[in-house]
């Protein structure tokens, strides 16, 4: 092994332009003659548009144009879906057009209306205010359980009942019968609270076309450049792949909302053509609240079947998910595809029943938010089992040990279409008590009464399926394309080493990472290998980052090019020193013949590669050392763990305090453990600011957003939280050659359910059995004060 | 109007309209987009910079304001090519991931040490109310303060 090679801690490559300010995120490009476009959005939750006057606009000094539907109908397609979904009776999901620009229409407060295109910000912005448009303000409806309800306001003349899809997993039949035989059955309705997924860098957009040529270029803050390129460029504007690179350049944080292409993109691209100037948009913090793809939303109500022993015998669960008003990207596959599979968590639980009504409603569309589906499963399952163990009076360890998948039992199928790799649920278990000091909490808990607050612990088990995609399985789920990775591995002439991936970084670290791997794997330093991603005229065509799937995916692509080049190394190297080829061994860096001391390093091999000796068969072997590799995995990836919280909560403030919190993952094999680590603290908090603070809200009667800027939408600060004590206890995921499973959203995926179930342990003693997110102050000291009577009064 | 100040050790006149924010001159003006504009509401700390050594949301003072002021930002801390200890310090203890936030996150902390060298994490914590990070859980950004402290202690 290299120093720095797998398992290294290795410090990243990446750090120091952004540590000294030379990042370059679209924010920071300028181009020669650039316009600025400036979107104008809707103000209103759910009107027709009567009418739009852009000429007090256009006449604005230094304003260059006014796009409204008028101009782009016929130019530019809709925004498309990647992912359709077939409902219970095999139909395809409801797909509504949706216009770039709000055709007839306007279906969320932010939707857009018309773009102004002007020769400064400024002038852009002013020129917004003077686009006149006529509304007729119709009822909204932003809740999801009032959407469904009969004479709710009704977004599409040809969606009735504002339902997408409905969906369904599992067998009814099987989990109805197992109900029937159940000793006891716990049931629980929770909202999984809507969230903005708030990246840093907000979204932009430069784009700049060449009318010599007719190429395009756009630089956009984007997760998925090649997808971009295919979903703008081909879908909806009409340019082959040829003519348009896209560049995601440094992008700041995606979190999943920058893995859905949008209207803006298509649009300034459009522009930049139109005008043959390059148009660049920033969105403000505002109109990212306004226009980002938002977080989960569900109301759910879920029954768990248990026998006399608290084994579970079924899982029943019925949701209700609002996407918004359009379908975004991936939208509709989030509620459904990623989060039915995954109810059958960590455990043995035999029938599982899931129904999804994907429904639309007067907000933003949502879709992928780090962890996608999988926490919002998670957070039901974790809570029913400790519903389920307070019922039977069962210790929350031991029913969830009772009902281990055991793992000898692996690989284990689950009844809801996923096929586990590998886990080993007791030692995470065990670990995370052990780290977290479970046995001596009732001491803590002590003290904290003393002091006058209530101390709770939560703990949850959890299993997920990351590695985004079998192609196969995907495509039968509905995806519209394939889901591998994609790897080109140059070796250059001196020996050092560029690598090309289709994988996307934004705060992952994988110039680091896949630099340890290819080091590692072809024993070059890492220092030596350099990685490109993020633009399409460099990289071969890959699927970009989400779903936890750069290691398991974009690294197993990487292991596949790296085999040929020491395929093809070995072929040179058998010509050079005169040995047949099947006696060649790559080792340490070197390829030597078996049992020899006869060797040529791999700097000579790349030197003779591209200055081929008299003895390279140039015949039969082609000069040169670069390779490409394509991976499609053969099933997802399953992270899996223990995460443990305590919390303790002033009873008359209602204020809740997260105070310890430790996470034991399964990720499989840790290519380099500080990353890993990173990726876990970020994952653990995005997950703690859903469950105690962070909270989208619609107001129910104008649809307007009321949690529209940092001020209003509550994210966890530095001194919000504790030091996360984390550790890693893996097993070595049998799907991919290296091993890994994934570790971008366990945090995530594990910690609000982790959260909620210490915080109504805290309540324990008022009878409260449920409390949903966010734990905001006002919410508990209301549960508090609702309860205090009751348990007064016992 | 025309305003001078010093960035990064150098003396600019920049001639600016009234309303032009100081973040704006930064990265419009002098192309110094190192520093960053996130959050329009002064909540989020990535534009933080120092003025006469006075840890400041750039997008929150007007660049009339800092006029005859020095200010330092993110691309001023490096001296001769090396980082400075509070840039080290977050590469060593990975206090960065998608460095959108970097930026002010170490201008903020290079101003907290200044005036507490061996601050507590309690400390600390506290001191980044006002900077936001959405990628790193603070953690490994505490301990790099931590840890750049520690440096500038011994420097």
């Amino acid at each position: 092994m290299t120093q720095d090679g797998i398992g290294a801690p290795l410090r990243r490559k990446e750090d120091r332009r952004f540590l000294t300010g030379r990042g370059r995120y679209v924010h920071d490009i300028v181009r020669p003659g650039q316009l600025y476009a400036v979107f104008l959005r809707s103000p209103h939750a759910h009107a027709e548009i009567l009418g739009i006057d852009t000429r007090p606009a256009l006449a604005g000094t230094g304003v260059v144009a006014v796009y409204t539907a008028a101009d782009t109908a016929g130019k530019i397609n809709g925004v498309p879906c990647a992912w359709g979904i077939a409902g219970k009776d095999g139909k395809p999901m409801k797909e509504p057009p949706h216009p770039p620009l709000a055709l007839g229409k306007v279906r969320h407060v932010g939707d857009p209306v018309a773009m102004v295109v002007a020769e400064s910000l400024a002038a852009a912005r002013n020129a917004a205010e003077l686009v006149q448009v006529s509304y007729k303000v119709l009822p909204a409806v932003t809740g999801v359980a009032d959407a469904v309800k009969p004479g709710a306001p009704q977004l599409y003349d040809d969606v009735p009942g504002n339902l997408c899809c409905d969906w369904a997993v599992g067998d009814k039949a099987k989990t109805d019968a197992a109900f029937a035989k159940a000793h006891h059955v716990a049931r629980l309705d929770l909202v999984n609270n809507r969230l903005v997924p708030n990246a840093m860098e907000s979204r932009a957009a430069l784009a700049e076309y060449e009318p010599a040529t007719g190429d395009y270029t756009l630089y956009t803050s984007t997760q998925l450049p090649h997808v971009a390129r295919v979903l703008l460029g081909v879908l909806m504007l009409g340019i082959p792949e040829r003519k348009f690179r896209v560049v995601a350049p440094d992008v700041g944080g995606g979190f999943g909302s920058k893995q859905v292409v949008y209207a803006e993109e298509a649009l300034v691209t459009w522009a930049a053509g139109q005008l043959e100037r390059p148009v660049k948009w920033v969105a403000e913090r505002s109109e990212a609240f306004l226009s980002d793809a938002q977080g989960r939303d569900h109301v759910t109500h879920a029954e768990l079947a248990l026998d006399k022993d608290g084994k579970f015998l079924g899982l029943r669960v019925a949701t209700l998910a609002n996407i918004g008003g359009y379908v975004s990207t991936f939208g509709p596959n989030i509620p459904t595809n990623l989060y039915g599979p995954l109810l059958a968590g960590a455990y043995t639980t035999p029938a599982i029943y899931c129904e999804v009504k994907v429904v639309f409603s007067n907000t933003v569309p949502t879709d992928a938010y780090r962890g996608a589906g999988r926490p919002e499963a998670t957070y039901v399952l974790e809570r029913i089992v400790d519903v389920a163990a307070r019922d039977l009076g069962l210790d929350r360890v031991d029913i969830r040990r009772r009902n281990f998948i055991a793992k000898d039992a692996y690989p284990y199928q689950t009844p809801v279409m996923l096929q586990y790799d590998t886990g080993d649920h007791a030692a995470t278990l065990a670990r995370a008590l052990d780290l977290s000091g479970w046995s001596g909490f009732a001491a803590r808990r002590a003290g904290a009464a003393s002091r006058g607050k209530l101390r709770g612990i939560g703990i949850v088990t959890y299993i997920e399926a990351c590695g985004l995609a079998p192609s196969r399985i995907a495509q039968q789920l509905g995806a519209r394309g394939g889901l591998f990775e994609s790897a080109n591995i140059r070796v250059n002439p001196s020996g050092d080493v560029s690598v090309f991936t289709g994988a996307h970084s934004h705060g992952q670290g994988h110039e680091t990472v896949f630099a340890q791997l290819v080091g590692e794997l072809l024993g070059v330093p890492s220092a030596n290998v350099e990685v490109v991603h993020g633009d399409t005229a460099r990289s071969p065509f890959g699927l970009g980052t989400y779903g936890s799937r750069s290691a398991a995916v974009g690294g197993a692509a990487l292991f596949k090019a790296a085999g040929k080049i020491i395929d093809k190394g070995k072929k040179i190297a058998a010509a050079l020193l005169e040995a047949s080829e099947q006696d060649i061994e790559f080792k340490n860096g070197a390829f030597m013949v078996a049992g020899t001391d006869r060797a040529k390093s791999f700097v000579e091999i790349a030197g003779a590669a591209y200055t081929p000796p008299p003895s390279y068969p140039l015949e039969t072997l082609e000069p040169g050392l670069e390779e490409t590799a394509f991976y499609d995995p053969v099933n997802f990836t399953y992270p899996g763990g223990c995460h443990v919280a305590e919390v303790e909560i002033d009873p008359e403030t209602g204020v809740t305090t997260l105070v310890a919190y430790t996470a034991v993952d399964d990720v499989g094999t840790v290519l380099n453990p500080m990353i890993v680590e990173g990726q876990v603290h970020g994952g653990v908090v995005q997950g703690v600011g859903q469950a105690l603070c962070e909270d989208c809200v619609y107001d129910p009667e104008s649809g307007q957003l009321l949690s529209g800027s940092f001020m209003d939408y509550c994210m966890p600060r530095a001194d919000d939280l504790p030091v996360i004590v984390s550790a890693t206890e893996s097993t070595v995921s049998a799907h991919n050659p290296i091993g890994v499973k994934g570790c971008g959203e366990t945090g995530t995926i594990a910690s609000p359910a982790t959260v909620m179930n210490a915080v109504v342990d805290a309540l324990a003693a008022y009878g409260i059995s449920h409390v949903d997110m966010p734990a905001s102050p006002q919410r508990i000291w209301r549960a508090i004060q609702a309860a205090a009577p009751r348990a007064a009064a016992e | 109007m025309d305003i001078t100040l010093a960035v990064n050790g150098r003396q600019v006149t920049a001639s600016i309209e009234a309303n032009t924010l100081l973040s704006a001159l930064l990265r419009e003006g002098l192309a110094l987009t190192g520093t960053h504009v996130a959050c329009d509401t002064s909540q989020c700390g990535a534009c933080t910079v120092l003025v006469d050594g006075a840890s400041v949301k750039s997008c929150t003072l007007l660049a009339a304001e800092a006029a005859g002021a020095t200010v330092v930002t993110i691309e001023g801390l490096a001296a001769d090519g090396a980082l400075h200890p509070m840039q080290q310090a977050f590469h060593d203890e990975h206090g960065l991931q998608c460095g959108f936030c970097t930026p002010g996150m170490v201008m903020s902390a290079v101003d907290l040490v200044a005036g507490n060298p061996d601050p507590s994490e309690a400390e600390i914590r506290a001191w980044l109310k006002g900077n936001i990070c959405r990628c790193t859980g603070y953690q490994n950004i505490v301990k790099a303060i931590c840890a750049g402290a520690a440096a500038l202690r011994s420097a």
